[in-house]
């Protein structure tokens, strides 16, 4: 088995940001830190496993990391300090 | 609140004797996690170094690594994500021995890998017969995917500690934390009072 | 009509099992009643719970297989993994009027509506097809004219997934095309193709780049990653490349 069959897609890290009130992200775009590409944030490679460590996002470009998040202890942690902006489609107004 | 549902028990073994630490569950297989790409560097790319608080770091070649003497151990290893693993067998270099003749007054690690991957230590843990530099696994060298050509094993701590890809141990004077460490997990990470994450 | 599931906190709601239908010797779809629904969009998955009397707790997501045009009706479609721990309970203890825990919607990367517009080009290996199945399940439910073609591999014909029901739509005029390939054998006389997808397949079935067509490609991992780049080394443009990796093996 080598890498590429453990990785997952970002769409699979969206309910754990949806969790956090962070809105739809998955087709929300960001600028990687490292390599300076834009792309969806669904488009990104993920590693986890269903009880992971953690979840790691990663620039499907350059591999870099984009994101961290880890559930446990009683809290949820969040680091998107890989992200040099994150960008989502402006919000309707409410109806 | 949750439901409970009815008749699912999952798959947890715990008749182990007491050899599970607590929250753990038995696999049979091996199973791979990764915080990403499987690294593949080269044999003659490959370098072990002792560094940072030392009077002299020190560094092995491939070849002069598997020059040293070697043992092999058998060892439960414990995964923080609640999967064990019972009688593993493995061979490497005790980090005693990768040690021997190195003048420190630090008392913490930083082991660090391909991969930017990263994991302290408190440097009591790595010796005495504790950790290992492993290559091989159950009689065949290490694959990649588990860590190869060689990781650090600490069995007595849980299995994030045992940095796969391993490439040197950084001697440091405090303690820092490393890859999952500043992500929220313990700094220590003993599995048998259950240190999972900062805080436990 | 406002955009369904406005951007909210997923909370975890009580479904329950209104039916249990055998696709294949492996494979269960479960018709899930759930309450006040907020709709979903075909491609989207959820998230199952199951909690055991001492307070065990597993997790795994599933594709959502049915059309958002069902209103509280969901089904999801489990395949049994031998040595899992989740699909063992869902496809073989589970039965109708128990409660399954989900969240979701979750996915807007991995999602189509007939207002997206096509031609479709939907590639399945194994259970990959159960979203693509929400997905012609949506189209034939708007009567779209959108072209769709779905390609998909399966180790023999009885793993086909939904198989009575593509061999309806595959000919029903309405534009939709089924082709199967399988991977580890063929009944006597089969006609199909027998071998895993590849870029020659692919150059054969997908549309041309100049027709643009928008691709959905779903399954393990290995499949996904090499139809996703065979398709971009086709020329085709990879933001309308579409993939959901199942991991090593789904579980």
């Amino acid at each position: 088995m080598d890498e590429t069959e453990l990785r997952l897609d970002g769409n699979a890290v969206a309910g754990i940001l949806q969790e956090m009130f962070v809105p739809e992200v998955t087709a929300a775009r960001g600028r990687c830190v490292g390599c300076g590409e834009v792309g969806e944030m669904g488009a990104q490679h993920l590693y986890m496993y269903p009880h992971a460590p953690g979840a790691v996002l990663r620039c499907r470009f350059c591999e870099g990391v984009l994101a961290v998040m880890v559930r446990g202890g009683g809290r949820v942690r969040m680091a998107l300090h890989g992200l040099v902006w994150l960008e989502v489609p402006q919000p309707a107004a409410p109806a | 609140m949750s439901i409970i549902s009815r008749g699912f028990r999952g798959r947890r073994d715990r008749t182990e004797g007491g050899r599970l630490p607590p929250g753990q569950y038995l696999v049979r297989d091996f199973p791979v996690l990764s915080a990403g790409p499987t690294p593949r560097t080269k044999l003659t790319d490959w370098s072990f170094s002792i560094t940072g608080e030392v009077d002299e770091p020190k560094t092995w070649t491939w070849e002069q690594f598997r020059s040293l003497p070697t043992e092999t151990l058998t060892r439960d290893i414990h995964c923080v994500t609640k999967w064990s693993k019972l009688d593993t067998a493995w061979e490497g270099v005790s980090v005693d021995t990768l040690l021997e003749g190195v003048e420190t007054a630090a008392e913490y690690v930083m082991a660090f890998s391909d991969g930017d991957y990263t994991t302290n230590l408190p440097l009591e843990d790595l010796t005495g017969g504790r950790a290992w530099v492993a290559f091989a696994y159950d009689g065949a060298p290490l694959e990649p995917q588990h860590g190869g050509p060689a990781r650090l094993l600490v069995p007595h701590l849980y299995l994030w500690k045992s940095a796969k890809w391993v490439r040197g141990l950084r001697l440091m004077n405090d303690d820092e934390p490393g890859f999952w460490e500043t992500y929220g997990y313990h700094m220590y990470g003993d599995p048998w009072r259950e240190q999972r994450y900062s805080g436990d | 009509m406002a955009r369904a599931a406005i951007q909210r906190r997923l909370t975890w709601r009580v479904a329950r099992v209104a039916e249990v239908v055998d696709e294949t010797p492996r494979v269960r779809s479960l018709a899930l009643s759930v309450p006040d629904w907020p709709g979903h969009r075909a491609g989207q998955h959820v998230d199952v719970r199951l909690t055991a009397e001492d307070g065990y707790v597993a997790e795994r997501s599933y594709s959502i297989a049915s059309a958002p045009d069902d209103g509280e009706r969901l089904m999801l479609t489990v395949e049994r993994i031998d040595d899992g721990e989740v699909s063992p309970y869902l496809t073989e203890e589970l039965q109708p009027g128990d409660p399954v825990e989900l969240r979701g919607p979750i996915g807007g990367y991995f999602a189509w509506t007939v207002d997206d517009g096509g031609p479709l080009l939907l590639v399945a290996g194994g259970s990959g097809v159960c979203p693509l199945m929400a997905m012609i399940r949506h189209r034939a439910a708007r009567a779209s004219m959108v072209p769709a073609r779905l390609l998909y591999s399966s180790r023999t014909l009885d793993d086909v997934i939904y198989r009575d029901e593509l061999d309806r739509d595959g000919g029903d005029g309405s534009g939709l095309e089924v082709v199967h390939t399988l991977t580890r054998g063929h009944p006597p006389g089969w006609t199909g193709r027998s071998r895993r997808i590849d870029a020659e397949m692919l150059a054969e079935l997908a549309w041309p780049p100049e027709r643009r067509p928008l691709a959905y490609v779903c399954g393990p991992t290995p499949l996904v990653e090499s139809v996703a780049s065979a398709l971009v080394a086709l020329g085709h443009d990879p933001d309308r490349v579409r993939t959901e990796r199942f991991g090593p093996t789904g579980s």
